[in-house]
């Protein structure tokens, strides 16, 4: 078992034929992600990387019976791609683009909500399903197949964080990076249900970072829902107030936001809270205590 | 990106939202002649830069004679202004904007910024117009009126008599104000702005609504549709070292510490500067070289790190995802021939191609280039390298 996607999950990749597009569908295929094809217009009928190319979604979609869309088109054309994937019936897109503007991403998470389309990102290494299942542009190789699910607003802390599980012997079940957006896809709240109703996975990860509230509001709902321990971790308890700290959204304003607050709002919520990322492994390998 | 008030208001002015006249001015003459166009016998002297404050800080003064327009803007003009949003270095003031007198009866706070919770803009009003809105905010939350405007159907009237009832406005006052407030939004949503606020935002003694103040932000990644706006920006108004790292696709931010932080990753970036904290030490920067680090980022990131005195070390934390760690290290050879890097470099290198890393750095021997094996290794070996104890 595992989250959201699997060793069955049929993908399609908008964007397929660009550079960035291409290579990391390529990899997500040697990983072993059943690719089934891809979108850009004007160039359906073609073939690439040995899949079907395709002029839009629904023709993808009705062709190819996938589920998930993987997302690389340049930041203008990212709300577009969205919103033809939630008309199209797609259940869940990836979006890795970064730099897509707020108001596009407000209008087209209304938009995929209204039809019933789950996202993850924009901005985000994407979701793997360690030795299933790889959609998005995460090192494949350190996440080793395991119980512990991870959700993190950062990529590379989401690679540390999946490194040290993993090097204290244990694995990865499904990780999720939501990305650092100040509008984003599935969140925390949405995603610990999943992991919780997951058989397969044991413990989890959580880690945020400043600005926004998602933190505070996953810390309200894993005192009430979760039962399975969590760590945590947030970036950004030295950084000064009013900068943003290279994601969009990661930014104390106005005093709100800060690591501090939401690291007291998960300890009261009784999540392994850890001060620094370096940590994570070692409070993991202590609460499932091998 | 921010602008400056009197780029604010132009921009308001094109969207109905009303506000005084006024003109900006370079030099104390400039300021007289502008004072001189808009007539009248009462002016005030506005000093122009990115912060809030300016009033507090001595940045805005009234003149009641041409001589003392002359006077303030010779004042202002060149000084270095310090507000509790400038820092203790202050800013130095380049502009004056020359406003005309206004009738002030009242004195209010209209605001619009996202709510990331409900996913859509909010309004702000308050009645306490003038005063620092974080500070209300946080000592009397019931005096902000916050509304909530989905783009889906836009500002409405309901969403108007909310804000206006909630500053308990007289009935002839209401159609003014709600029709300034739609206006506002107009200027929000048509513009890609991330921040308005207006404060205060004044009530004359005939009920009319005009913006006395304007700050507005804008989404970075919505400025490719804005030429007009991206034209407003104010070069100078931005840190150097900043502005100079966004230019090689480096994102940096200077600190007051003495550890310099090289990292891929914003999210990593800052968890290394935790690390750094967590083990005594103090981060001198952030550094996120993302996902595309070569040679010349390399170089120019360890350029920019030494640009400030303060740091003794540099830590140097990639996790080699889609960039592969032997790229990384050799990037960090060439980049030392590139820059002459006096102080302890700590390099801890993880994930893809990391054994290769190692021997590279190892055959090379370089002596002030130090390998950690995992970040609190490394940040450990930084912090003790930048007290001199390594």
């Amino acid at each position: 078992m595992s989250i959201l996607v699997n060793k069955d999950t049929k993908v399609i990749v908008q964007g397929f034929t660009g550079k960035e597009g291409s290579f990391h569908a390529e990899q997500c295929l040697a990983y072993g992600t059943q690719i089934v094809g891809g979108v850009t217009p004007n160039k359906g009928g073609e073939e690439h990387l040995g899949k079907p190319v395709f002029n839009t979604v629904a023709q993808a979609v009705n062709a190819t019976s996938a589920t998930v869309s993987m997302i690389f088109v340049p930041p203008a054309f990212v709300a577009d791609a969205v919103m033809e994937a939630a008309d199209a019936g797609i259940e869940l897109a990836v979006i890795i683009t970064e730099g897509a503007p707020v108001r596009d991403m407000q209008k087209a998470k209304a938009y995929a909500q209204k039809k019933g389309m789950m996202s993850i990102g924009p901005n985000c290494p994407g979701i793997i399903t360690a030795g299933e299942c790889k959609i998005g542009i995460m090192p494949g190789m350190i996440f080793k197949k395991g119980s512990v699910g991870l959700i993190s607003k950062s990529g590379t802390l989401t690679y540390e964080g999946a490194n040290q599980v993993c090097q204290e012997g244990y694995g990865i079940s499904t990780a999720v990076g939501i990305g650092g957006d100040p509008i984003i896809g599935l969140s925390y709240k949405q995603l610990l249900p999943m992991f919780e109703a997951d058989p397969q996975t044991k413990a989890i990860v959580l880690i945020g970072e400043i600005g926004g509230d998602l933190e505070i509001q996953a810390a309200a709902f894993i005192k009430e829902h979760i039962t399975k321990p969590v760590v945590a971790f947030i970036a950004g308890q030295s950084a000064p107030k009013g900068k943003r700290m290279g994601h969009a959204g990661a930014i104390v304003s106005g005093g709100a936001g800060t690591a501090a607050e939401k690291m007291a709002a998960l300890e009261a919520a009784g999540v392994y809270v850890v001060k620094s990322p370096a940590q994570i492994g070692k409070k993991i390998a202590e609460v499932l205590g091998k | 990106m921010n602008v400056h008030e009197y780029q604010a208001k132009e921009i308001f002015a094109k969207y109905g939202v009303a506000i005084p006249r006024g003109f900006v001015a370079n030099t104390p003459k400039e300021a007289v002649e502008n004072a001189k166009k808009l007539g009248g016998k009462i002016w005030v002297v506005k000093a122009q830069i990115h912060a809030g404050g300016r009033g507090l800080g001595g940045g805005v003064k009234l003149a009641r004679s041409l001589e003392e327009v002359e006077q303030l803007a010779s004042e202002i003009l060149g000084m270095t202004l310090v507000t509790h949003q400038t820092g203790p270095e202050g800013k130095l003031v380049k502009k004056v904007y020359i406003e005309e007198g206004v009738d002030i009866a009242d004195e209010l706070y209209l605001g619009v910024v996202l709510d990331r919770a409900k996913e859509m803009p909010v309004i702000m009003a308050s009645t306490e117009g003038g005063m620092a809105i974080e500070e209300v905010a946080s000592k009397t939350p019931e005096k902000i009126i916050k509304v909530a405007v989905d783009p889906a159907i836009g500002f409405q009237g309901f969403h108007g008599r909310a804000l206006a009832f909630g500053l308990g406005l007289k009935k002839e006052e209401m159609g003014n104000f709600i029709k300034f407030a739609s206006a506002l939004y107009s200027v929000y949503m048509e513009n890609d702005a991330e921040l308005i606020e207006i404060n205060p935002l004044v009530k004359t003694g005939k009920g009319d609504f005009i913006a006395l103040d304007g700050k507005m932000g804008f989404d970075d990644s919505a400025l490719y549709r804005h030429a007009d706006i991206e034209a407003m920006r104010d070069e100078s108004e931005e840190d150097a070292s900043e502005r100079e790292a966004a230019q090689y696709g480096l994102s940096y931010i200077k600190l007051d510490g003495s550890v310099g932080c090289m990292v891929n990753g914003a999210g990593l970036a800052m968890g290394t500067m935790d690390t750094i904290n967590y083990v005594g030490g103090t981060p001198a920067n952030f550094l996120d070289v993302g996902g595309k680090a070569n040679a010349q980022t390399v170089a120019k990131g360890f350029e920019i790190i030494l640009q400030d005195p303060n740091v003794k070390s540099i830590f140097v934390n990639i996790f080699g995802g889609i960039v592969r760690c032997d790229r990384i290290a050799s990037g960090i050879l060439e980049a030392t021939k590139l820059v002459d890097v006096k102080v302890p470099v700590i390099v801890r290198l993880d994930g893809t191609n990391a054994p290769e890393a190692a021997e590279i750095l190892k055959s090379a021997n370089i002596a002030n280039v130090i390998s950690a094996s995992d970040l609190e290794d490394g940040a450990k070996k930084a912090v003790a390298a930048a007290k001199g104890e390594l």
